[in-house]
């Protein structure tokens, strides 16, 4: 990596050491700020933004007390700075096959920082994902393809005026560059959030199924079974909720849609 | 588990923890009749333990494979008025503390009062040690600055090896013959002190012959009315079996269980050591005769199973003897710290795990039991189904097994001086404390509280609790140009704290060496015999005196507080920072936060706090390591604190941590409660940043909630977070597995969590039996949940 690729700044709003859902082994995941899309069940709220926020937090203190404390999201950081930081979990990573997730946000938004970054993390041997919605020009995944070893890809919904309804845009750009990263190899890991009555119905699901069975190189499919995260950083980050309270899937239900994927020839996990 | 064994578990979770006097009555019966006048003090002691021996009562439960109780019942524990003689206030404390109480009956507080205190009262080690150090050292104690093991409890702080496998009494007897034999009294001038010795141990031997014998005649008897012809012969194989062992080597898997067994009771009936005696490497002392009795029919898994199962109910039967005073403190609880271990390498450091290895983890999880401890040994050679296998039992939130990196331990008790084969042959005990099994003396003396130093330093030698000039003139804090003007004076604080305890130690050593030697014990551990030494005195092979130093995330979190807040960014005066420690910062509140929550903490594999815990490190390792002992050995340091850590804090006012007064101290070697916010890699890290190689033992608690460890591949990453560390050479690594929401509930309904067992420090208790500082520290200690 040259000198002046190590400077360049990416704005993040964390970074999550022993990340065990993101892809395998043990891993540090990379929170990018900044997201095109709109989707009604956000987990990372205050990943959305392109800028830095100032949020009100509930923080607990020694005493066992409460206090309001506004916090900052969001800080710039450069590529040699954050190599230093994500190259001190090596040992984990190693023993256990792990490597780097950069997620968001949506990391393709800032792909100068994130080409970089995983430059610098392909010249330290690291492995290396990309969680992403796949909305992005496509000459910006044929940028990272080599640098990329799994992309962890999200598919929402089949239906575009749902898609366009829950997420705030098409999803034709998505499915193009799914097209394209699963023409170059088998690096793909397909994620589906499984939302109650919004992406986890029947129909899409099948549909779905009907669209990837084109691409032979899809062969791992994660369920994303929905959470109430939601609902906390909703209140916690004061952010108007779209979503009402929505009980998460049963255990049942979730290993009836896993069955249902692993009909299909798919390897299938539930959860990250 | 079958009937039997649910039947045998319920008696024993039943059973009520109370207080016996047999033995103390036996041993001042002993005592008064005036043979002890006659004889040396060792043969004494062996006489007065024979005596107990012969007369105590012999307890069958229904139904038991493996007999011998301590006290007359189950769970009925003895006193020792010749090391610590309770007062009736004592008594009165035990039956009605909230927490790890003891019933006492009103006939046996008269008893202690018209025969135990008048004879004991001024002889007992206790009453010698008070009376023995000096005023600096008491002053020091009653600060808090240090506690000591040896005051109330023996030091007998060892673990067995293999040798009762292969041999029985009656052969050691011919060792002892043979050491008596090979004095030398014109050259030697120790010859007749080792004679001494030598008979002590040999009557001793005796001693525990006896008392099987006695099982054997009672279950003779037993067996003559017992109508069930089942029960009727298992007591007549019984009887053979204790016929058989120990006077002889075992011959199968039964003999072995049972022998050790009567050598565990003859341990802690001859005095009530600390930690307790356990068989070690139980795994790999059992399977030849597992393997003998399956090939020959004699065994079968289900029944080898049962005899386990049976074996340690035993132990549960068994709590820590009633603890008083501070050393209830630092260690509040029934648990004796009997810790067994598995896995492992074997003495060619080949990896050791085998067949018995799994059949104990079954044993261990379907028991559920607070005592024994158990715990496995993961050498780089183990396969990783045995971490796999030992998280599953962890994960249904039992707090065992504690999970220890085999590979550092070798190298801990190589660096002390132990030959290869002997290190490979030890293990952890207690909490954590590295061992060479059948070989050592590894005395822990007492806890040492790092952060009260460090308090006395920034009040320039005063106890600001007492007001008392405890400590050392090392300058008016405020004057200090720099932060290594301040750690210097702390660290000449802390060499005279260091200094008054290892006097103490010295003094203390030489009075259990001279009042209480422990014959029995002796003849268990290499080379006593051979050295005609007593235990107390040097006898092993190895002997180690421990320091355990408590609160380093405490100490380093306060140091940085000070170095970042006052001397470097500066942000405050060190007057401002002192006035607000008085005032408990109460009209400090922006100062606390900025202590809180902007400084560096230890425990996030941060590059600015770490160091400082290397340091603090350094100066502790420095000034105790190397040190002599009077056995011949060293003194040495770990970091553990069972539940010092509270009591540590207790004593300490507010801290430059931005920890309020009388709060817990962190424990181990683990971040301050709630200051490591990276997860569980960036607490690793910074865990293998001291040196646990120059340690022997260092205690790392991390907790999880269920749904961490909710799938198998949870459980491989998890497997693959404890191989990093033990790469790093992390020596232990412990896990509770319950949510806060949980620990909450129970704290509000007690009564529906009686079964609930937590990881403490080094051992698990039940939650309910915690006191309330210590039940919201483990509710507060990080959470390394996945939001």
């Amino acid at each position: 990596m040259n000198n002046s690729s190590s400077e360049i700044k990416g704005l993040i709003f964390d970074i999550k050491k022993y990340a065990i859902h993101d892809g395998p082994g043990i891993r540090t995941t990379v929170f990018l700020k900044g997201c095109p899309l709109d989707c009604w069940w956000c987990h990372n709220p205050e990943g959305r933004s392109d800028t830095n926020e100032i949020f009100k937090r509930h923080i607990d203190i020694a005493d066992g007390g409460k206090r309001i404390k506004e916090e900052k999201v969001g800080r710039l950081i450069s590529v040699a700075e954050l190599m230093k930081e994500l190259k001190k979990d090596t040992v984990f990573y190693d023993q256990s096959g792990g490597g780097i997730t950069f997620s968001g946000g949506e990391p393709m938004q800032q792909i100068g920082f994130l080409e970089a970054a995983l430059s610098a993390c392909k010249n330290e041997n690291l492995i290396t994902a990309v969680d992403t919605c796949g909305y992005a020009p496509i000459k910006d995944f044929e940028r990272i393809y080599p640098l990329t070893d799994i992309f962890l890809y999200d598919i929402k919904l089949m239906d575009d005026g749902l898609h366009q309804k829950y997420t705030g845009v098409s999803n034709q750009q998505i499915f193009d560059n799914l097209a394209f990263l699963a023409g170059q190899g088998d690096k793909i890991n397909l994620r589906i959030p499984l939302i109650p009555g919004i992406t986890d119905t029947a129909e899409n699901l099948e549909a779905i199924v009907r669209f990837i069975s084109a691409y032979k190189n899809i062969k791992h499919i994660s369920l994303l079974p929905y959470n109430r995260l939601n609902e906390d950083k909703t209140k916690r980050f004061a952010l108007p909720d779209r979503m009402g309270k929505l009980q998460a899937q049963s255990e049942e239900s979730l290993k009836g849609k896993a069955a249902f994927f692993e009909k299909h020839g798919y390897i299938v996990k539930v959860g990250g | 588990m079958n009937d039997r064994i649910r039947q045998l578990r319920e008696q024993s979770l039943k059973a009520v923890p109370m207080v016996s006097l047999e033995r103390a009555r036996l041993l001042t019966e002993f005592y008064r009749n005036g043979i002890s006048e006659k004889v040396s003090i060792p043969v004494a002691r062996a006489l007065a333990f024979k005596y107990m021996m012969e007369n105590k009562d012999i307890c069958i439960n229904e139904g038991e494979l493996i007999v011998g109780e301590r006290g007359p019942l189950a769970k009925a524990t003895p006193t020792y008025p010749e090391i610590c003689t309770h007062t009736l206030g004592d008594f009165e404390i035990l039956d009605k503390r909230e927490k790890v109480s003891f019933k006492v009956a009103d006939a046996d507080r008269a008893f202690q009062k018209e025969n135990i205190i008048p004879f004991w009262s001024g002889r007992s080690i206790r009453d010698r040690v008070f009376e023995s150090v000096d005023q600096a050292w008491i002053d020091a104690y009653e600060a808090g600055i240090f506690t000591e093991f040896q005051e109330q409890r023996a030091p007998g702080h060892t673990v067995l090896d293999d040798k009762i496998y292969k041999k029985g009494f009656l052969d050691f007897k011919q060792d002892i013959k043979r050491s008596l034999e090979n004095l030398d009294f014109y050259t030697d001038p120790g010859a007749m002190h080792k004679r001494e010795q030598l008979k002590a141990m040999d009557i001793a031997a005796d001693a525990i012959i006896l008392y099987a014998k006695r099982h054997a005649d009672k279950l003779k008897k037993l067996a003559k009315s017992e109508t069930n012809t089942a029960r009727k012969n298992e007591m007549i194989l019984m009887a053979e079996i204790c016929e058989w062992v120990p006077a002889h080597a075992p011959r199968n898997f039964h003999e072995a269980l049972q022998y050790y067994w009567f050598v565990h009771l003859g341990v802690i009936t001859e005095l009530n050591t600390w930690d307790s005696f356990n068989p070690g490497r139980l795994d790999r002392h059992l399977l030849p005769f597992y393997r003998k009795g399956i090939e020959d029919s004699t065994l079968t898994e289900e029944s080898a199973r049962e005899l386990l199962q049976s074996f340690w109910i035993k132990f549960n039967n068994q709590p820590a003897p009633p603890k008083v005073g501070v050393t209830a403190e630092e260690s509040n609880t029934y648990t004796d710290f009997c810790l067994i271990n598995l896995g492992g390498v074997n003495e060619q450091g080949e990896n050791a795990v085998n067949e018995m290895t799994y059949m104990i983890l079954d044993v261990i999880e379907e028991m559920r039991l607070l005592q024994p401890s158990s715990m496995v040994q993961i050498s780089k050679k183990n396969p990783d189904q045995l971490i796999k296998r030992a998280l599953k039992i962890i994960k249904t939130g039992y707090g065992q097994p504690s999970l220890f990196n085999t590979d550092a331990i070798v190298q801990e008790l190589i660096r002390q001086g132990k030959s290869v084969v002997d290190a490979r042959n030890g293990g952890a005990s207690g909490c954590v404390e590295t061992g060479a099994f059948g070989k050592e003396s590894y005395i822990l003396t007492g806890y040492f509280n790092l952060p009260k130093v460090l308090e006395i330093t920034l009040n320039n030698g005063v106890d600001p609790r007492t007001g008392r000039q405890i400590g050392i003139k090392t300058g008016d804090p405020t004057k200090f140009q720099s932060f290594d003007e301040l750690y210097a004076a702390y660290e000449k604080q802390l060499g005279h704290f260091i200094d008054i305890k290892i006097k103490g130690n010295v003094i203390i050593e030489r009075l259990w060496a001279e009042y209480l030697p422990t014959p029995f014990l002796s003849i268990l551990i290499d080379d006593c015999i051979v050295n005609g030494k007593d235990y107390n005195d040097g006898g092993a092979r190895y002997n180690t005196s421990y320091i355990q130093g408590v609160g380093l995330g405490s100490i380093t979190d306060s140091l940085n507080g000070i170095r970042y807040n006052v001397f470097e960014r500066p942000k405050y005066s060190m007057h401002e920072l002192l006035e607000a420690l008085k005032a408990n910062f109460i009209g400090y509140e922006s100062l606390q936060e900025a202590l809180l929550y902007e400084t560096p903490k230890y425990g996030n594999d941060d590059d600015y706090a770490d160091p400082t815990a290397r340091r603090v490190f350094e100066s502790y390792f420095r000034m105790v390591d190397g040190r002599p002992n009077t056995k011949g050995g060293h003194f040495r340091i770990n970091m553990l604190p069972t539940t010092c850590h509270v009591y540590f804090g207790r004593v300490i006012g507010a801290l430059p941590d931005g920890r309020p007064a009388c709060q817990p101290l962190s424990e181990g070697i683990s971040p301050v409660q709630g200051a490591d916010c990276k997860g569980p890699t960036a607490v690793l890290k910074s865990a293998a940043k001291i040196d646990h190689i120059r340690t022997g033992g260092t205690l790392l608690n991390q907790k999880f909630t269920p749904q961490v460890l909710g799938d198998d591949d949870g459980i491989t990453k998890l497997a693959h977070l404890i191989r990093a560390y033990f790469t790093m050479d992390g020596h232990h690594i412990q896990f509770n597995v319950v949510d806060a929401a949980t620990l909450r509930e129970a704290q509000k309904h007690p009564e529906r969590y009686r079964d609930l067992i937590v990881r403490v420090a080094g051992y698990s208790d039940y939650f309910i039996d915690l006191g309330i500082d210590l039940q919201n520290e483990i509710i507060k200690r990080t959470e390394q949940s996945l939001s």
